[in-house]
């Protein structure tokens, strides 16, 4: 059968299961938006490329099945180079198609040309210039394959223009064999020694902390984690990007650890003798200082990508595995060390001379009584985003998924909201990507229309990327968002007050410039404004009722509220300041 | 013959020469993405030289670099991930078989030509081209050799010199025992190749 590049390129989509596509065309990728309109695949034309690439990442990170984005070339391309850069920093599956000049113009400074392949280079798993239109069903292959095997990431295949509207003979890879990768090798299963050397560590910790990361997400391995919790007794802490991979409302969850983890959190991985790190990467924003993180524990680290082990903090027990399977075998090696299901201990076995928990989790509900997460919501007083986050918490389904822009809004939906379902908070953790939060919940409401879908931004996140509210209004895509407005970018000008006098460089936003619900309207979508604390639950039962429509709220917070906990970057994790009466120039 | 030059080096830092043998599919912009993972760290590739090997699908890099060990095992566990990379192996300088190849034309009259025959006899080098007042000479040979042969032509005056950088192969007697293969061929289940991990593994093991 004999197609075009273009027909081969939709026709490899369809075949790799693909159902939905975030785009905008223009001329280099033109030939490839013709046969789109004879396909199965449902395009959503977004507003800016950047939206293009976090709709991908937000469908990704609820469903598990990779994100596609299509743009042109030249500034198609480099507007979706920040996505894909967020992509790779959390390990988002993302398979990008750009058009590309003609092969003849490539180099010559054509037209909307740009050497996306070497732009991405760095931060893409891998990218792809194709030359042949012959190759194009093996390179979507591969191009899916790399982005979900192994630790997932984004991929980008850069299509010019005339490989499109070249003549090709169809086929399709069955098998991998016919895949060109020979040096592309995911690892999966743990080395059973390493395992059971894990396990033994187990079995003689006396304060041991799983310190759950994203790869339990990415594994799929929730399921699995819970049960090596429960039958070990050991307590989960989970990082911003693995919320919801093990429940908050379970007794051994301690929530988040870092920055702006909780006190217990934070302290108890500092006090551990044994951290069991699974599909976590001991982060900056983890660590704290490296050389103080956790001095006394022994690491046992599970990752499937080997570069991470040892990379910031020397394992004891490195194992290169994919989370799931690893669990798996550790619980395994658990059975033979007598440790059962129900955390049963065999006489005789290993397991039945294991030390006691009970001290260590006494110690640990002494710091949780001691040290909760608090605010103060006064009576008539300024509206604090904490109280609007778990007002919405309160006020709808267990399973709503949360997307968050980054700041300190970010950060208080973290801690504020309860996760206990896996694939419910999306967020940009390791990049950090302003404007995330509107676009990944469109993404993540396409990929989940059956669940309620709830972004929580800022209004300096919501300018960077709130055009894409129109894509949500045409394509009838009901997204609702939560504006915390503190009319500043708040989480700097936090660090200003905090560790620069109070002196207030470029933060200050205006709380109604733009004004949130004429621009909410504007776009397609209800607009609610909510000043007081009492006006703030009637409002999120308005915007729940809604289900046609986009709607946003205007949320008029406190702008001197500030995020604590805090660890002072570059501080140690000891130094954790709780709240404001410790922290200098606090209010 | 041994390669003095670089098996010493800075020492107390733990800075010296290291040999990275990058074994890649021989495709367009491989050589950016391997020397990417260094220029990203702001390491500078002291040589560098690609050839296809035997099997034409696949080029051997050959990468000389300053660095401290720790980050180069990060950098090799990086280029591990390239998609593109086959195979990859560090050489210690003593475990390596290295050569090299250098080109010079030197000012050489009719006075001079002379000397110049006779030090590249000694040196086992080769007299490639002879013009009126210059000659184009060639010499292939370890590193420090070529280093020593450098030093004793520049006093003729080099109009124009270019080095291949180094090539290298582990040497045959200790290749089982002491290559210290770093990836390659199929990683299947549980092959962890980290060497801290291996290593400070077995003290908690036991």
């Amino acid at each position: 059968m004999q197609l075009t590049g273009a027909q081969a390129l939709i026709k490899s989509l369809e075949m790799q299961g693909v159902e939905v596509v975030f785009g905008l065309p223009g001329g280099a990728i033109l030939p490839v938006y013709d046969p789109i309109l004879d396909s199965s695949i449902r395009h959503i034309l977004v507003r800016h490329e950047q939206g293009a690439g976090h709709a991908a990442e937000g469908y990704a990170h609820v469903t598990g099945r990779p994100g596609v984005a299509m743009v042109t070339s030249g500034p198609g391309a480099t507007n979706i180079v920040t996505p894909l850069a967020d992509a790779a920093m959390d390990s988002i599956p993302l398979v990008v198609v750009t058009g590309q000049v003609p092969t003849t113009a490539i180099g010559t400074d054509a037209f909307q040309e740009c050497p996306i392949t070497g732009v991405t280079m760095d931060i893409t798993k891998h990218n792809w210039l194709v030359t042949d239109a012959q190759d194009i069903p093996r390179i979507v292959s591969e191009a899916f394959y790399v982005a979900t095997t192994g630790r997932p990431g984004p991929v980008l295949v850069d299509v010019p223009k005339d490989v499109s509207n070249a003549q090709m003979e169809w086929y399709w890879p069955t098998s991998l064999d016919e895949l060109d990768l020979p040096g592309y090798y995911p690892r999966t299963s743990g080395d059973p020694a390493s395992v059971l050397a894990a396990a033994e560590l187990i079995l003689r910790a006396e304060r041991p902390v799983i310190y759950a990361g994203g790869g339990i997400l990415k594994a799929r391995a929730a399921g699995v984690l819970r049960e090596l919790a429960e039958r070990t007794g050991i307590p989960v802490v989970t990082t911003l990007m693995a919320r919801g991979a093990f429940p908050d409302s379970h007794p051994l969850c301690l929530g988040m650890p870092g920055m702006h983890g909780n006190y217990t959190a934070v302290t108890a991985m500092q006090h551990a003798d044994l951290l069991l790190a699974l599909g976590s990467r001991f982060d900056d924003r983890v660590t704290g200082k490296v050389s103080t993180f956790a001095p006394d524990a022994k690491v046992v680290h599970v990752d499937i990508d080997p570069a991470e082990l040892g990379k910031v903090r020397r394992a004891d027990v490195p194992i290169a595995g994919d989370c799931r399977l690893v669990i798996e075998e550790m619980l395994t090696a658990l059975d033979g060390l007598g440790l059962g299901p129900g955390g049963s201990a065999r006489k005789g076995a290993m397991a039945a001379k294991r030390p006691d928990l009970a001290p260590w989790m006494a110690q640990i509900r002494a710091w949780q009584e001691r040290y909760p997460l608090t605010y103060h919501q006064e009576e008539g007083g300024a509206l604090k985003p904490q109280y609007v986050v778990e007002s919405l918490r309160d006020a709808t389904p267990d399973d709503t998924i949360v997307v968050a822009g980054v700041g300190q809004h970010q950060m208080w939906a973290s801690q504020y909201w309860r996760f206990d379902y896996p694939y419910t908070w999306v967020n940009s953790g390791g990049a950090g990507t302003m404007g995330f939060a509107v676009p990944a919940a469109i993404g993540a409401k396409v990929g989940r229309p059956d669940k309620m879908v709830w972004a929580i931004d800022g209004d300096g996140c919501f300018q960077m990327t709130a055009q894409e509210l129109v894509t949500a209004s045409a394509e009838r895509i009901p997204v609702k968002v939560a504006i915390l407005n503190n009319a500043y970018l708040g989480m700097v000008r936090q660090w200003q007050e905090l560790f620069y006098e109070e002196r207030y460089s470029e933060v200050y936003l205006s709380p109604d410039l733009p004004d949130y619900v004429k621009w909410a309207e504007a776009m397609g979508c209800v607009g609610l404004r909510v000043e007081t604390a009492e006006e703030v639950a009637p409002a999120i039962d308005k915007a729940n009722s809604v289900d046609d429509r986009p709607v946003v709220i205007d949320f008029r917070t406190d702008a001197f509220e500030k995020v604590y906990p805090m660890v002072p970057a570059g501080a140690s994790n000891d130094d954790i300041i709780v709240g404001p009466s410790q922290g200098e120039g606090g209010r | 013959m041994a390669p003095a030059s670089t098996s010493t080096g800075a020492g107390a830092g733990g800075i010296r020469h290291h040999i990275v043998t990058v074994g890649v599919e021989n495709k367009a912009g491989v050589l950016a993405r391997v020397a990417g993972l260094f220029s990203r760290r702001g390491f500078n590739i002291f040589s560098l030289a690609v050839a296809p090997t035997d099997d034409e699908r696949f080029s051997r890099i050959t990468i000389v670099v300053d660095v401290e060990s720790a980050p180069l095992e990060q950098i090799i566990r990086q280029l591990d991930k390239l998609v593109n990379v086959v195979s990859i192996s560090e050489l210690a300088p003593e475990e390596a078989t290295e050569r090299e190849l250098l080109l010079a034309t030197l000012q050489a009259g009719p006075v001079e030509r002379g000397q110049v025959i006779q030090l590249v006899g000694v040196f086992e080098g080769k007299i490639v081209d002879v013009g009126r007042d210059a000659m184009t000479i060639m010499l292939a040979g370890a590193p420090s050799k070529i280093d020593d042969f450098e030093n004793l032509i520049r006093p003729f005056g080099i109009i124009e010199l270019q080095r291949t950088g180094r090539v290298a192969l582990p040497k045959l007697e200790r290749r089982a025992a002491r290559l210290r293969s770093i990836t390659g061929g199929a990683g299947g289940a549980g092959e962890d190749r980290s060497e801290a991990g291996a290593a400070s593994t077995s003290d908690e093991a036991g």
